[in-house]
Parts: C-alpha cells; structure tokens; sequence
C-alpha cells in the first residue's frame, strides 16, 4: 500500500497494515456526526479507500440521503470515478430515495420494506463471484432516514441493523454506517443509537471542537477502535483524537497543535 | 472475586432451591460485559470438561454473536469443541432471529445447521425458545439426574422481541425447580411473578446455574431491578472515570477516556441464602489476551498507602537527593573504616605527640607511599593512629569519665 497516501484516518482506522485481507472485513464501523459537523465526508473517504487500485473490494451503497449523481460527483474531485467503478461491479448503488415502509394501516407491517431491502443486500452478495463474496463492504447512509423511512419504528430499523450484522459473521463483509448524534440529544434513553454504539467495532465521531469554532480547524474526529478479537489476529483497544480541515479536493487531518 | 463469582456458579444449586444466577451488567461508558461475560463463559467450560463442576453440559443462548463466535473464542482459550461438543450447544438466535432468512430459503440459500448448533427463527416466541432450551439442556446430559448451565447473551436483545414480564419469566422459570414458595415482593414487582409462577409447572430441575448479560443503559431501571432480583449475583462493569463520559472530547477528558477505553471497575453483589449481601470490588484490564482482574484495595488501605509510604517513597518526596547512586554505594563500600586497616598483620602505629620529627616524616613518607597506589585505584582511605596503648579499637566508653569535675 502507498504509504505516503496514509493520513491519521487512515491509521487509526488499521488501514495501515497489509491490504489484504481488508482490515474492516468482518467489522462494523459506526460514523456519528452533529449538525455543525458533517461526518459524510468520512464516508467518502471509506468509499475511496474500499475502491483503490490496490484492494479488491466491493462496495454495496445503501443511499437514503442522496442520489448517486451527488456521489458520483464528490467522488470524482476525490479522484475516483464511481459510474467506471459501478459498470466493474465494484460499485453497488441501492437508491432508497424513495424507499417508504407501508404504514401499519395498511395491514403490512413496517418492517416490510426493510425485509425487502434485506432480501436485496443478501441476494446481491450470494450473486458475487467467489473471489469477490470476501471483500463485501455495505455502506449506509444514513440510519436516521432509514429510521424516516420505517415511520419512525427504531426497533424495526435495529432488527435490519442485527440482520446486516448476522451477514458480517456470515460473509466476513464490513459495514459503515453514518448517523447523526444530537436528533437523540434530547432522549433520555437513546436505544438506537446506544444499540448502533454496542454493535459497531470501531466508531468514529465527529465533533466541533471544545474550544468553539475556529477559521482552520473544521471539527475534530474520535476514533474508538475497540479491541478485535478476528481470527486475523488480536488487537488492544485504542483511542485517537485529531484535528480536520475538509478541502475542495482533499482533507487534512492533524493532531490538536501541530498547526500554526 | 471473579473467581468466586466462577465457582458459584460451578457449585450450583442445591435440591429444592433456584440455580446460581448471575447477571453481568455494563453501560456505555465501560463495555467491557460482553468480555466478561466470555471470561465466565471460559471458566465456567473449563470446570464442565475437568468434571469439578455440578453441570454437566452448557447450552449457549446466542442472540449478539453467532455460534462461529464462540467456536473461535473457546479454541482461542485452549478448548476445542469443534471436535468433540457433547457437553456444549449453541441456541443460534442471532443469524436468523424473526425468519427473514428462513423466507428466502427457496431461493438457494439454504442454511446449515450443525450438530453444534440449532436456530431459533422466532425469538418472539418466548415458550417455544424455552422448551427449546430445555429440550437441548437434555439432550446434553440424557436423563439421568445431572445438570447443565445455561449462558444467555443478551437479555437486552431477548427484551426487544419480547415484553419486560414474559422475559423476566423465561428467566426465572430457567432457574426454579418447580416448587411454590411464598414470596414477599413489592407491590410494583406483585404481578409480574404472578405470571411466572404460572409458568412453573413446566419448570426444569435440572438447570444448575444461568447466566445473562445486560446492557444496563438500554432499559428503564425497572426492568435492570427486575433482573437483579431474579439473580443471586449481580456483576457490575463501570467506568473507571466517572467525569469523563458523555462530554466533548478535549484534551483534558482525552486521557480519562483513554483510561475508561482500558480499564473499568468491577462490582460484584452476592446474595446469600441467609439475606446477607456482600460486595466486592475489583479492577479490570482489558488486554491483548483478554480481560484480567486485579484487587482494589480498601478506603483503609489506600489512605495508608498514602500517608506511610512504601520504602523510598518517602525520599522520592523530598526536593533534594537523598539517595546514593549505585557508583556511590559501590564507593562508599571501598573505604576502609578508621579500625579496620589496624591489627590486620601490620605493625600498630601509635600517636603519642613526643616523637622525633624523623621518626614523624619516615611515617609520613610511609603514609603517602601507601596513599600513593590507593589514589590510582580510586579508592578512599582514612589514615588513623591511635592515641595510646591505652585505648582499645573501637572504644564507646566516654574518654572524659575519668575526670573529677
């Protein structure tokens, strides 16, 4: 792997070992963002980095929030090119724009839709060649609509996060998922969120900084890797804390004081 | 502690009284109850397969980690019971919890299941999963009189699909033996074993201890209370820094998160028959290998440890050295004391202040002849001479007894 490409995401995330296997296969990756602090762009970046030249992974994008044009075009000024990467078959994009679970009325239950949606990630990776089946990572974005689109029932949307977990174990895949701490601010007890917390491995938020806003820095990222117990080896619980500026092209990433 | 928490549970219960139960409870703040939980699950399958403990077989109630999970964890921990796992089961309710898979099972997909493990495809069917468990407790042991252990991890997921009191009554049931006692419970508590009392007639007398984990922050204190009435052993994981949990993150609380992220606090209830509740504290490290317990002191001891500190804790409170360098003990250990270099073979020399100055400058020359090579080796000297016969070496009598003042 280019090293000189590894910026601190990218480390404290493990991606700096050996690239295969994928450091995230089998791992559940939650991204918490607020309203002054956009995380989609770690998003991006995940979406960049599954998509190398170098990894042969397969991305299946489960988009509530946009539709693929804007993907395709922040993507591309990040210097990747997903409407080539979707015509390979690396590039897997679910548009659930539109996606509404019929109403309890209407004699269905809500989880329908998500059942349905279950079907599709399942049959799409039982699709896959051999070689590729290892190198599934399911993004989501992201759980607050998912929740929108269930009208509202978060124990529908968490039994779709367990399902989407169960395949983790079962096909070595990875999932990232994004989602947006301070709408539960207000709850006294977050359960979907607290759920998605318990479930994911490795949970990257994104934070203003403490000291209020500033013109250089945009947000800090906390990145908790907990301890895996893979069958690719062991590794301790770790903690990392940085500093981020989004560019038109690119993000800088630095530790607290390291810049002038 | 978590050794006696282990043991407990191996002891089992006696005829006619509830299994040992324990319940392992941890927040967001220390998740660390899913690597407890694995440390009991361990211990507690060492015991069956040396044979020290009362059950006999263990049935695994997997709701959050699917059975290839623990396959991979006990082989990790030296136990193989991959090849043979007559004393183990694995409830598979995670890969399939409400059926969604079991629907597209036409179209391909099939899925296996091993002598190892069975899926549970409808966990809101709370009778049915307990007859299940039952029916593979048995299946362990055959029909003698033995006993088997049953694991549950998580009540926290089992209480999504089903309602706070058929939980609480699955649990329950899993640990009575059938017999009605009287009870006294408070109002709020009354109708809820109502409803489990209803259940013990299918009660099973051969469970011989239980234990769940509990995501403590997921559920209204009233169901974690509920829980811990029903076990006689409450395990608790906290933070090992209370402040740092639920700010924004800064460079001050960083560090306590850090902390928090590596170490928790381990509080473990035990109810004894008798009424008596004791509890007992214990720290957590999760490292590499797992997680290990170390003994917290007491307040006592603490407050001690500060205020009588340990050798050489004090001198490292102080500004200035006190110590001696290992050079300078090493040098100070050369010098040769005021009496030591006398009677040792040479001629005793003695000071009487009327000697002729020759005699004076030939022991000078002496001297510095000897002090000569001694500089070279670097070694100290402490050139003496006794006043008189008189004195005896190393004399403490006081040399002004004699006068009559």
């Amino acid at each position: 792997m280019e090293n000189q490409n590894l910026n601190l995401l990218d480390r404290a995330l493990g991606l700096d070992g050996p690239s295969e296997p994928w450091p995230l296969s089998g791992r559940v990756v939650l991204i918490e963002d607020c309203v002054e602090t956009s995380g989609s762009f770690v998003l991006h970046q995940l979406v960049k980095r599954s998509l190398s030249p170098t990894s042969s992974n397969v991305i299946i994008f489960v988009a509530f929030a946009n539709p693929f044009s804007h993907y395709d075009r922040i993507l591309r000024k990040l210097g990747c090119n997903l409407v080539t990467q979707r015509d390979n078959k690396r590039f897997i994009f679910f548009d659930m724009l539109m996606l509404r679970c019929p109403d309890v009325d209407e004699g269905k239950s809500s989880e329908g839709g998500l059942v349905l949606l279950y079907e599709k990630i399942l049959k799409t990776i039982c699709g896959l060649p051999g070689d590729k089946k290892d190198y599934v990572t399911i993004m989501i974005d992201d759980i607050s609509l998912v929740e929108v689109a269930a009208n509202g029932g978060s124990d529908y949307v968490l039994d779709f996060l367990h399902y989407c977990h169960a395949l983790t174990s079962e096909f070595d895949c990875s999932l990232i998922t994004l989602n947006h701490e301070d709408i539960y601010s207000s709850m006294e007890r977050p359960t979907l969120i607290l759920q998605m917390e318990y479930l994911a491995d490795i949970l990257i938020k994104a934070e203003p900084l403490s000291t209020g806003l500033a013109t250089d820095v945009h947000g800090q990222l906390t990145v908790l890797n907990k301890g895996t117990s893979h069958r690719l080896g062991r590794s301790g619980n770790k903690i990392h804390n940085f500093h981020y500026k989004v560019k038109e092209n690119t993000v800088e990433y630095f530790y607290p004081g390291s810049r002038v | 502690m978590a050794d006696t928490t282990c043991r407990t549970l191996r002891d089992g219960g006696l005829e006619g009284e509830h299994a040992p139960a324990l319940t392992i409870k941890d927040s967001k703040a220390s998740p660390f109850g899913f690597d407890v939980f694995n440390y009991v699950l361990t211990q507690l399958s060492n015991y069956i397969l040396a044979g020290k403990s009362q059950s006999r077989g263990l049935v695994v109630v997997a709701y959050s980690r699917s059975p290839s999970f623990y396959v991979d964890l006990l082989k990790r921990r030296g136990i193989d019971i991959a090849s043979s796992h007559d004393w183990i089961h694995i409830l598979d309710c995670y890969t399939d919890p409400l059926g969604w898979k079991n629907r597209l099972i036409d179209k391909d997909i099939s899925q296996e299941a091993s002598s190892l493990s069975s899926f549970c495809q409808d966990v809101r069917n709370l009778d049915k999963l307990y007859s299940l468990i039952i029916e593979q407790g048995k299946g362990l042991i055959g029909q003698g009189k033995d006993r088997f252990s049953i694991a549950i991890d998580s009540v926290s997921e089992m209480v999504r699909h089903a309602s706070i009191s058929s939980v609480a009554g699955i649990l329950s049931n899993l640990r009575s033996h059938g017999i009605c006692m009287i009870y006294l419970f408070s109002k709020a508590l009354f109708l809820l074993y109502n409803l489990v009392f209803l259940h013990c007639s299918m009660a099973a007398d051969q469970v011989s201890s239980i234990f769940w984990l509990l995501h403590s922050d997921l559920h209204e204190i009233k169901f974690t209370s509920v829980l811990e009435y029903l076990s006689s052993m409450v395990a608790s994981v906290e933070p090992f820094n209370q402040a740092a949990f639920g700010q924004r993150v800064d460079l001050e609380n960083l560090s306590m998160l850090e902390q928090n992220f590596r170490k928790g606090k381990f509080h473990v209830r035990f109810k004894r028959r008798n009424g008596r509740v004791r509890v007992m504290c214990e720290e957590i490290l999760v490292e590499l290998a797992g997680i290990k317990f170390t003994p917290v002191l007491s307040e006592d001891e603490i407050i001690n440890q500060r205020l009588l500190p340990k050798r050489y804790g004090f001198v490292q409170q102080v500004q200035f050295n006190l110590q001696l360098s290992e050079e300078e003990r090493n040098e100070r250990a050369k010098v040769v004391l005021p009496f030591e270099h006398q009677g040792n073979g040479k001629p005793i020399q003695i000071y009487d202040g009327r000697r002729s100055l020759g005699e004076n400058k030939e022991e000078a020359l002496v001297s510095t002849g000897k002090l000569q090579p001694d500089e070279d080796s670097g070694k100290g000297q402490i050139i003496y001479f006794r006043d008189s016969d008189d004195e005896m070496p190393d004399s403490d009598e006081d040399p002004d007894d004699d006068l009559d003042i």
